[in-house]
């Protein structure tokens, strides 16, 4: 005799307990802390928080341990978590010409104001496993060094590259507007998105996806001549206008990577040859992603600088924009997986239909 | 987490005033897709985010909820998102489909009719019904503002062409009030009849993708076809092998690994109604509850 499949409660309680067993591991090995995870997968932690759309490197490295280490999982428990906070208001824009740089380069120019400033990062090591961090033998500190800065003074400016470049006219202007941008959280995506619109979903779209997507214009799909005018990673206040008091707070320090792309660009019908301009602002030391975004920035810029538009993916900002979010779209590739036995009979039904009607077409014919 | 760390159904009241508000609009203009700013919800997108955001919007605290995936009460996914309500707003719960006000459903309409005063809530993946003919979002929204549903016509005609048939057997286009070509959600093409004249509210919620839809109590839904070739909903052709009821949509069960199956009604709560009312099918046994009876 048949029964039907019941249970279902009682199958994902079980579920959730066992995950929960699974994740914790085997339990003679010491428990993995938030504050270890925060402080020794920062780079994780960064793209999370990136992502998630949400600077807390707690919370962050909390959904890395909740989520056993798979980041677009933690992603999604750090957005859920984030669409329910109150707005309470909207911070002054961050001025990243006064960021306490960790790291910066130019690949444009030899040297220049501020310095070049290698910072902490993988360029140059060789990829080579390190077998003393398996023995878990202790990291001799680094050396130090007068930091850029004198001490005692706070951060000095370091001017932009791009400033440079356009003192003397040679790269495109941005136009400045005062135009509060919109919330891609808050309002439903609208295409044409303007650029604002475009940054944002960039920022928090899939470090792989839009890692390929720039990959693929310098591979010709789309391509922009790309050279890193600057890269800079450092921590910048954030100033909170206070209405009752009249003037702005700083509330916080956040850590950024910005890069700014010098494109050579040998004009168009509406623009003169001038070097052009694209745009990447990442939460946290995130320079891969930060890279890929402000190409793909500038390989979505055609339309305003008269270009043509060729085909390509990462031209293509309704494809851009509706694939960038990797929330939605493992969401939307893993629901497969769920209950489809109502349309998969109909479907069934549809194929025995066709193909008995064939059959006897192919009879007759015979 | 307890329920009263959130908000009633889970979502602020904002929240809940903005998707009304794409409710109404989307109830004042039949078949067209409102776009809302759907949160990211505590469930996976493609789980049913939409409906569950426009069950939330729609629930009060005297509401009776089910909530159904496949016509079951008791997929997994229907008994989380039941659970999820149950948690969130301490609704009262139901599997009976005439005792519940709000019903959140994913892929059917359930087989008992619909009376005034329900909601119906579709769980809608892909909402667009132009969308696998056009991608481009940009496109499909001018071509519904023109009117311009020429593009579908050809499809169905294509299909018509090549197979003697029109080649969809779920989520089959309707044209609303004359009006707006709109996706039904991936229903089966047996239910689309049921989506006309419904004295229910059919309220469609597409989290992903953003956009909500509606169908006023006593709207004209109609199935796209050609005169020559009319809109036929097809079913199995058989009897429920547990309750013999043969009028209403089957599951295919496979029994064993020789070609054995068995159909079963997808609706489980229309199933459970009629075996306790006594009826029995091919390979059914009475009700536990008559069973016991006895």
């Amino acid at each position: 005799m048949y029964v039907a499949v019941k249970g279902g409660e009682q199958a994902i309680d079980a579920a959730h307990a066992w995950l929960a067993e699974e994740r914790r591991g085997d339990p003679s090995i010491a428990e993995l802390t938030v504050p270890q995870i925060r402080a020794q997968l920062a780079l994780a932690v960064n793209r999370v928080m990136a992502e998630g759309s949400l600077y807390d490197p707690d919370l962050a490295a909390l959904a890395i341990k909740q989520a056993r280490g798979d980041l677009i999982e933690a992603v999604f428990l750090i957005r859920a978590y984030r669409t329910t906070l109150p707005r309470l208001g909207s911070s002054r824009p961050i001025d990243t010409g006064r960021m306490a740089v960790i790291r910066r380069v130019s690949a444009t120019f030899k040297d220049l104001p501020g310095g070049q400033v290698l910072g902490p990062t993988f360029d140059y090591t060789h990829r080579l496993l390190d077998f003393t961090l398996m023995a878990e033998g202790e990291t001799p500190p680094a050396q130090t060094r007068p930091a850029v800065q004198p001490a005692g003074q706070g951060p000095v400016d370091v001017p932009h590259v791009t400033a440079f470049l356009n003192r003397d006219g040679l790269i495109q202007t941005e136009a400045a507007s005062d135009t509060p941008p919109p919330d891609l959280t808050r309002e439903p995506m609208e295409l044409p998105a303007a650029r604002p619109l475009r940054l944002q979903a960039l920022t928090r779209g899939d470090e792989g996806f839009v890692l390929s997507l720039a990959y693929s214009t310098q591979r010709g799909y789309g391509r922009t001549h790309a050279f890193i005018g600057e890269l800079r990673i450092g921590s910048v206040a954030v100033e909170l206008e206070i209405p009752e008091l009249g003037f702005a707070v700083e509330i916080g320090d956040i850590e950024l990577t910005e890069c700014e792309t010098v494109n050579q660009f040998t004009g168009s019908k509406t623009e003169p040859p001038q070097f052009t301009r694209g745009y990447g602002l990442v939460f946290g030391q995130s320079e891969r992603k930060a890279i890929s975004m402000s190409l793909v920035d500038r390989a979505l810029r055609w339309k305003e600088l008269g270009e043509d538009f060729v085909g390509a993916p990462a031209q293509d900002e309704e494809f851009v924009l509706m694939h960038a979010d990797n929330v939605q779209a493992t969401g939307f590739l893993e629901h497969i997986k769920l209950p489809h036995y109502v349309d998969f009979q109909s479907e069934l039904e549809l194929i025995r239909r066709l193909r008995a009607e064939a059959t006897a077409a192919q009879e007759a014919a015979e | 987490m307890t329920a009263q760390d959130y908000n009633f159904a889970y979502l602020d009241e904002q929240t809940k005033r903005m998707i009304r508000r794409a409710i109404l609009k989307g109830i004042a203009v039949p078949g067209y897709q409102v776009p809302f700013a759907s949160r990211e919800m505590p469930m996976p997108y493609g789980w049913g985010t939409g409906g569950v955001q426009v069950t939330a919007a729609c629930l009060t605290p005297d509401d009776t909820l089910k909530v159904i995936d496949q016509g079951a009460d008791d997929t997994t996914n229907a008994v989380s998102i039941r659970k999820f309500f149950q948690r969130t707003a301490g609704v009262a719960v139901t599997e009976a489909t005439d005792q519940a006000s709000i019903i959140q459903t994913r892929h059917r309409i359930p087989e008992a009719p619909l009376t005034e005063g329900q909601i119906l809530v579709y769980q809608v993946p892909i909402p667009e019904p132009l969308r696998f003919l056009e991608p481009r979002e940009t496109e499909t929204r001018k071509m519904h503002e023109l009117e311009e549903y020429g593009l579908m016509h050809v499809k169905l005609y294509e299909d018509i062409a090549r197979h003697g048939t029109i080649a969809t057997s779920y989520a089959y286009p309707v044209k609303v009030e004359g009006r707006y070509v709109m996706d039904p959600s991936p229903i089966p093409k047996f239910d689309n009849p049921k989506l006309s004249d419904s004295p229910a509210i059919q309220l469609f919620g597409a989290g992903r993708e953003q956009r909500i839809y509606a169908l006023p109590p006593y709207t004209q839904v109609v199935s796209l076809d050609f005169d020559d070739h009319p809109f036929v909903a097809s079913k199995a052709d058989h009897d429920c092998d547990l309750c013999g009821a043969g009028t209403s949509y089957l599951d295919e069960v496979i029994t064993d690994d020789q070609g054995g199956r068995m159909f079963v009604c997808s609706d489980t709560d229309f199933c459970r109604a009629r075996r306790e009312a006594g009826h029995v099918g091919r390979l059914g046994t009475p009700a536990p509850s008559l069973e016991a009876a006895q």
